[in-house]
């Protein structure tokens, strides 16, 4: 048995007019002192007051949230009692808010959220999320990833009932996006969709959106990060980020999350940044000794006209130097060494390194599993920018 | 050959995991008990509880109990499923965390515990396969 879910996507022009559609008394908003100071949360706000909704505003989600934040978010909520939960930002606030709504709803704290059983969220409020980033595609998931900020790692969990039940993507959240976020939240995007076009939870249901996924970032991320104000470009990679989320989310994402949870978690590297920094070289090493995904990729390179000449691992591996470029393009960083990352402070970082990347889940579904050896190679190579070649 | 769910059965996968040096090594930190519980449905009239304790990477103690005497432990984590689902895990053919996503595998306690010791839960159902087991019919 396997589940396929997605939220109710509005998207387009305009699409925050959505809001004054819907059905409600009182709407709590989770979001981030930026997204207030540009003035995002008022355009949200005006149109649930348009629908007669009350809105309280939480503001006090930080990059890579920590399990105190959803705490203190959920203390406010259970006080205005919401019959909405909104997610207004990026993936910070995206999954502050999924927490928060299970603190809310089910009384439980954070961590105790046990996808197994069923706590009936919605007899208490429901869930919205609104990226400002294209993007963690955390509107479209149910998962949450928070930080255990005393133990320096990710904590990944979620359920089916902290899936979105409605997700607007409206491109004027998204056109204030500096260049360097673009270029970060893109790559995200990107990783997300080509680990979940090869990861072993994959079905049918995921592969479309995540092929046309990796194929509108081929085709619009650089335009957005080049040009903010191509409104064309952000529509685009706003739909890639959701269709992405939609491929892993109903799947898994790869070892360029497990790897990139790990510096992230150790060095605060910007989380698409770190993932997108992986995503290579874990691609590489995945080519190498696993002829199925290797024809996974493969198959990505010739639906994105990347490579159409040439046997599956010359497909795959002309994927690999596509992801390379781009990420270039976008101001993304092709080495740990360029991240500025000491090598003395990452050698000596090995062993969690390797703690936090066996722990994850993301490690295993994969078609090609890593033992610790290969693992400290892979983090090694990346270091440096060597091509993995074993 | 041992028969899922009784003591015999349970006692060979006590002895798999303390023979492991991968489960071992993975599970060094881990603390915790489980009652792994077969639900009733098919071959199995009475619902079943085996009680494993896992301590530093070693199984400490197994035991067999019924739904008359299910109160003489207090694990921290309970796993039920039906024999059909614990045959799929067993045989590697779904991947726990994934059936516990599905509700497949039913898991009450903290699952950001479970979350962070992935490695020792995959090594720990390498352990059931080195178990020569029947299943009830």
């Amino acid at each position: 048995m396997q589940f396929f879910g997605v939220p109710f996507t509005v998207f387009g022009d305009d699409s925050l007019q959505y809001l004054n559609t819907i059905l409600g008394k009182r709407a709590f908003i989770v979001t981030d002192k930026n997204i207030i100071k540009l003035g995002l949360a008022d355009l949200v706000t005006t149109e649930l007051k348009k629908a007669n909704i009350e809105c309280t505003i939480f503001d006090g989600v930080e990059p890579d949230p920590s399990i105190e934040t959803v705490v203190k978010a959920a203390g406010i909520a259970k006080e205005f009692k919401p019959d909405w939960v909104i997610g207004l930002g990026g993936g910070s606030s995206m999954d502050t808010a999924k927490s928060a709504l299970v603190c809310y709803a089910a009384g439980i704290g954070p961590l105790d959220l046990a996808p197994s059983e069923f706590y009936n969220l919605r007899a208490t409020a429901k869930l919205m999320c609104i990226p400002t980033t294209s993007g963690t595609g955390s509107e479209a998931t149910w998962a949450i990833v928070l930080t255990d900020v005393a133990g320096q790692r990710k904590v990944s969990f979620g359920s089916y009932e902290t899936m979105p039940d409605i997700a607007i993507l409206d491109p004027r959240m998204v056109m204030s996006m500096p260049p360097q976020i673009t270029g970060d939240t893109g790559m995200d995007a990107l990783c997300h969709a080509i680990d979940g076009y090869v990861d072993t939870w994959r079905t049918q249901f995921t592969d479309g959106p995540g092929l046309v996924a990796i194929k509108l970032t081929f085709e619009n991320l650089k335009k957005a990060y080049d040009n903010g104000k191509d409104e064309d470009a952000r529509k685009a990679m706003m739909c890639a980020a959701s269709m992405a989320g939609t491929c892993f989310g109903n799947g898994m994402a790869g070892l360029s999350h497990s790897t990139g949870h790990a510096i992230g978690g150790l060095f605060h590297t910007p989380h698409g940044r770190a993932v997108g920094l992986f995503l290579p070289y874990t691609m590489e090493y995945q080519i190498n000794g696993s002829d199925e995904t290797a024809s996974r990729y493969a198959e990505i390179a010739r639906f994105c006209n990347i490579s159409r000449d040439g046997d599956d691992k010359k497909c795959a591996r002309a994927l690999v130097d596509a992801v390379r470029k781009l990420a270039k393009s976008v101001g993304q960083p092709l080495s740990v060494k360029e991240t500025g990352i000491k090598r003395e402070d990452y050698m000596k970082s090995m062993p969690d390194l390797m703690d936090r990347s066996v722990n994850e889940l993301m490690t295993s579904t994969v078609t090609r599993v890593p033992e610790s050896e290969d693992l400290v190679k892979l983090f090694t190579y990346a270091y440096d920018g060597k091509s993995i070649d074993y | 050959m041992a028969v899922f769910g009784t003591l015999e059965w349970v006692t060979a996968f006590m002895d798999a995991i303390n023979a492991s040096k991968p489960y071992e090594d993975a599970a060094k930190t881990w603390e915790g008990d489980f009652y792994f519980i077969i639900e009733v449905g098919g071959a199995v009239k009475e619902q079943g509880y085996q009680y494993v304790d896992l301590w530093h990477g070693k199984c400490r103690k197994v035991d067999v109990v019924t739904e008359a005497t299910k109160d003489k432990y207090k694990p921290e984590f309970v796993l039920a499923a039906s024999i059909a689902t614990w045959r799929k895990v067993a045989e590697k053919k779904v991947d726990p965390i994934q059936a516990i996503v599905t509700r497949q595998l039913k898991l009450t306690g903290n699952m950001g515990k479970v979350m962070r010791a992935v490695k020792a839960a995959q090594e720990l159902v390498n352990c059931v396969t080195q178990v020569k087991t029947e299943y009830p019919e």
